[in-house]
Order: structure tokens, then C-alpha cells, then sequence
């Protein structure tokens, strides 16, 4: 009981991941209570919302943080989470509606009010879901962190380290998002289902040549786990083994899982007579 | 042209600049043979015991630089070796400055390592060795602040265990600020120059 206790104590505590945890989790239950009955999500967004943001919180927030810290094949499935899993989850529930309702009216009319802001926020985030951009990000974020020398020094030095966990999941948010868009226009740009179905198969592509090329290296290329030493003794190789293995076949599944689900809202959009941006080549 | 434009421009121009900063600020001249780690942790502080079982702590080594390990004595091959090249390129450095270098092993293993069998250990590889350990939270403390750590196999069927641990020798200098990682690629000559630069820079600033 004292061990499952000590597992949820924060092995490094971080205000800014606790109020945007609970602070989502709460505007997603305000904006549920102010939602009228005909805008209320069904069971399954609500259930696919709370558990991608519980997952976000344990892989951070918890004693798996230090595994992740010092073991690789732990830190493998901690991006897993955050980068694949989790936001994956968030961003199939489309919570924006409800988020939106469930914010304070002053702070919606104060947002609304700051057209140069919410100019500035909308031309950005635009930017940042251009399908190439948002491909190459995705794709390269692994890679620029999964570099030996920065892995190492964001291994060593706790700043660098948040940034990286910190991007890793926002830029999860960012791109399933822009895979998951459908029911009523936001802002996020609406791409053409055969061309997500496209792009979910060319952001596996590297990703399997980067978890392959490490599951398979005959040498140790993250020594710094080596320099802190391990949460408990491994095979440095068999630790690298395992990481490699995780960043390959899991993260490739995933965006087999994501195209299933986008062929899903095609052929529901087919059906429905409700043609959207169907085939249409990618308008943003 | 629109305001939006403008900043966004005015944005692009800055994270280019900044990146840029960074790029450059990445590839500056760092002529160390290990890696330098200074500004990136926190001072030297600790509660252990030493190899006599007296209570110590950073205070033992203030006023000129040490050089530190974590480990422990029933460690097969990598403590003895590196403890063994770093007592080597100790007794490379030129007299003058090389006796101002202390050097010193902890173990993560007080289980197995009382006292007595630290000094014994230690001595072997040089006179001018400090032996420390402690219970496991004063341990913990003390890694947890250089951001390593250490772990214990399960226990074989002769009693005997394997232990992780961090495989750097931590260098700090006279203010018992961090200052190098000596990584375990390093050689006897490169440690050498290594901690002569160290106590070189340390002399010319006291």
C-alpha cells in the first residue's frame, strides 16, 4: 500500500503540468454542465478526453517519471504516451466545444475582445498545421531529441529536459488534431481524409527507420544513462534494445489505428450524404 | 500590410535570431576532454559518513577541488578500472598542484560496505582516497542532486547482487562548485590533462 502511495508522490514536481492537468480536466467538466443536452459529446470523447489527460499526468507526474529518467526503454514509453497515446486520445474527444464553454465568460469575452491576439494565435497555429509542417515536426521532434548529444545534455540538465517532454506533447496535440478535425468547423484547417490517410503513412515511415536503426545498432548510442546510471541494472544494449523496439512497432500501430479511424469518418461522411472536404485537396 | 503580418514577420525574425543564438552558443570552443558541466547543477552538499564511521559533510572537502565517484566495492569491472585510471592521472599531475586534488569514492551499497571494508578499498587505489557512504536517503539526496541515480538486482541464491550506478567521475573545484563529467571513454592521459586544467584555473584564481 506505503509502495502504490510512493508511486504517485511527483518524483519532480511542476506547477505548470499540474495546473494545465487539473485546470483542463476542470473546464472540461464545467463546460460539460454548461453544455446544452443536444451538444453533449456521447460517452465515449468524454471517457477518451479524461483518460489521455490522466495518462499525460502519470507518465509526469509520478514515480514513472524517474524510471523514465533513468532507463531508456522506460523514457521510449514515456514519449509513447505523450507524443502518441495520450494526445491521440485528447484529440479524438474534439474537446474544443466543451473546453470553450467551460471557460469563465469574462475570459472568453477578454480573448474575443483581443483581435490582434487572436489574429496573431490563428495565423500561427495555421502555420504550425500546414500538413508539411506539421509532418515534418512530428517526425523531427523525435529525431532532434532522440540526437545522442542533445538526448544527453536533456537528460542532464532538468530545464532542457521539460522542454523536451513539454513539446513532445504539444506537438502530439497539434497533429492529431489536425487528424482527427471533422463535425463542425474550427479553426484548425480541414484536410482531405485520403490525404491524412496519406500523411499518417509517411510520418511511419521514418519513425520505423529510426526505431529500427536503434533496435538494431550494435553499439550503445545513449551513453548518458550509463553516466547517471540506471534505475536498475540492465544491459545497456538490452535497455537500447527495448527503446528501439518501442519507438518502431507502437508508434508505426498508432498511425495504422489513426487512418482506421479516419476511413471511418469517410466512409460516415459518404453515407451521410455530407460531402465536406472528402477528396478535396488540402485547402489549408 | 496588416499589423498581423508585420509581428508575424517580427516573430519569425526573432526565433531565427534566437535559434541562431543557440546554434552558435552550442558550438563554442570547449576544449575539455570530459564534459563541462558547469553552471548546469547545483553545488557540492551532502551528509555521509567516512571511511573512520565519523559523520561528514561537503565542508570535508572545501578550499580545493575534488574529484568523485559513485559505486561499490563488490563492483566487478567498472568502479576498479576507473577508480584505478583516475588514481593513475592523479599521480600524473605535476607535485605542485597534483597534492591539492582530493579524491573521493562513494558507495551506494551500504549494505555490503561498512567502514573498514571502504577504507580497505580505497587505500588500494591511492592514499589520498576519502571513502563515504550513508543510509539510503542521505545517498539519494546526494545523486539526486547530480541528476544519477543507482538500483539493486535482486539478491542471487549466494547472496550476491549487482548495483547500477552512474559511471562519471563528478568534478568539482575549490568551491566545491560542478564543474566536469569524466565520462568512462576517457584515457589516463586525458583525465590528467583534464583535472591539471582545473586546478591550474582553480590556483590562478585564488
Amino acid at each position: 500500500m506505503d509502495q502504490l502511495l510512493a508511486f504517485f508522490v511527483p518524483w519532480e514536481f511542476s506547477w505548470p503540468v499540474q495546473l494545465t492537468i487539473w485546470g483542463s480536466l476542470l473546464l472540461y467538466w464545467n463546460g460539460l454542465r454548461r453544455s446544452r443536452p443536444d451538444e453533449l459529446p456521447g460517452h465515449g470523447p468524454v471517457l477518451a478526453f479524461c483518460v489521455g489527460v490522466v495518462l499525460m499526468y502519470l507518465v509526469t507526474q509520478t514515480y514513472f517519471d524517474y524510471w523514465s529518467q533513468y532507463m531508456f526503454f522506460v523514457h521510449r514509453g514515456q514519449h509513447l504516451v505523450l507524443h502518441h497515446l495520450a494526445p491521440f486520445l485528447i484529440a479524438l474527444s474534439m474537446p474544443a466545444p466543451v473546453l470553450a464553454r467551460g471557460l469563465p465568460q469574462p475570459i472568453r469575452a477578454w480573448f474575443a475582445r483581443r483581435r490582434l491576439l487572436r489574429a496573431l494565435w490563428i495565423r500561427l497555429y495555421r502555420v504550425l498545421q500546414q500538413p508539411l509542417i506539421a509532418c515534418v515536426l512530428f517526425v523531427g521532434l523525435i529525431a532532434f531529441w532522440l540526437t545522442p548529444e542533445i538526448h544527453f545534455d536533456a537528460m542532464l540538465n532538468s530545464t532542457l529536459y521539460w522542454v523536451m517532454n513539454w513539446s513532445m506533447a504539444l506537438d502530439g496535440l497539434l497533429f492529431w488534431w489536425l487528424m482527427f478535425e471533422h463535425g463542425k468547423r474550427g479553426i484548425t484547417p480541414r484536410l482531405g481524409y485520403g490525404t491524412r490517410v496519406l500523411l499518417l503513412a509517411a510520418v511511419m515511415v521514418p519513425q520505423i527507420i529510426i526505431g529500427a536503426s536503434i533496435t538494431f545498432a550494435d553499439q550503445v548510442w545513449f551513453d548518458v544513462y550509463a553516466v547517471c546510471g540506471r534505475a536498475w541494472p540492465v544491459a545497456p544494449l538490452t535497455d537500447q534494445y527495448l527503446g528501439g523496439l518501442i519507438t518502431w512497432i507502437p508508434a508505426a500501430m498508432m498511425s495504422v489505428v489513426g487512418a482506421l479511424i479516419v476511413l471511418r469518418f469517410w466512409i460516415y461522411s459518404d453515407l451521410t450524404g455530407k460531402t465536406g472536404a472528402a477528396g478535396a485537396p488540402a485547402s489549408a | 500590410m496588416n499589423p498581423a503580418r508585420v509581428s508575424l514577420r517580427s516573430v519569425t525574425a526573432s526565433v531565427a535570431a534566437l535559434a541562431i543564438a543557440l546554434f552558435l552558443g552550442g558550438c563554442g570552443e570547449d576544449e575539455w576532454h570530459g564534459k563541462n558541466i558547469t553552471g548546469l547543477m547545483p553545488e557540492l552538499e551532502f551528509e555521509l559518513i567516512d571511511e573512520n564511521g565519523d559523520p561528514v559533510t561537503e565542508e570535508v572537502f572545501a578550499g580545493e577541488p575534488v574529484a568523485m565517484y559513485f559505486g561499490f566495492t563488490h563492483c566487478p569491472d567498472i568502479c576498479p578500472t576507473t577508480l584505478a585510471r583516475l588514481a593513475a592521472a592523479a599521480r600524473r599531475l605535476p607535485e605542485s598542484i597534483g597534492k591539492n586534488l582530493q579524491l573521493a569514492f562513494v558507495s551506494v551499497d551500504p549494505a555490503r560496505d561498512d567502514p573498514d571494508q571502504l577504507e580497505r578499498y580505497t587505500d588500494a587505489f591511492s592514499d589520498r582516497m576519502l571513502g563515504l557512504t550513508g543510509t539510503q536517503k542521505q545517498l539519494r539526496a546526494l545523486t539526486r542532486r547530480y541528476r544519477v541515480t543507482f538500483g539493486y538486482e535482486e539478491p542471487g541464491a549466494d547472496g550476491s547482487y549487482e548495483v547500477s550506478h552512474s559511471s562519471a567521475i563528478l568534478v568539482f573545484d575549490a568551491e566545491l562548485e560542478p564543474r566536469l563529467m569524466l565520462l568512462d571513454d576517457l584515457n589516463v592521459a586525458q583525465i590528467a590533462e583534464d583535472l591539471e586544467r582545473l586546478l591550474e584555473g582553480s590556483r590562478s584564481d585564488s
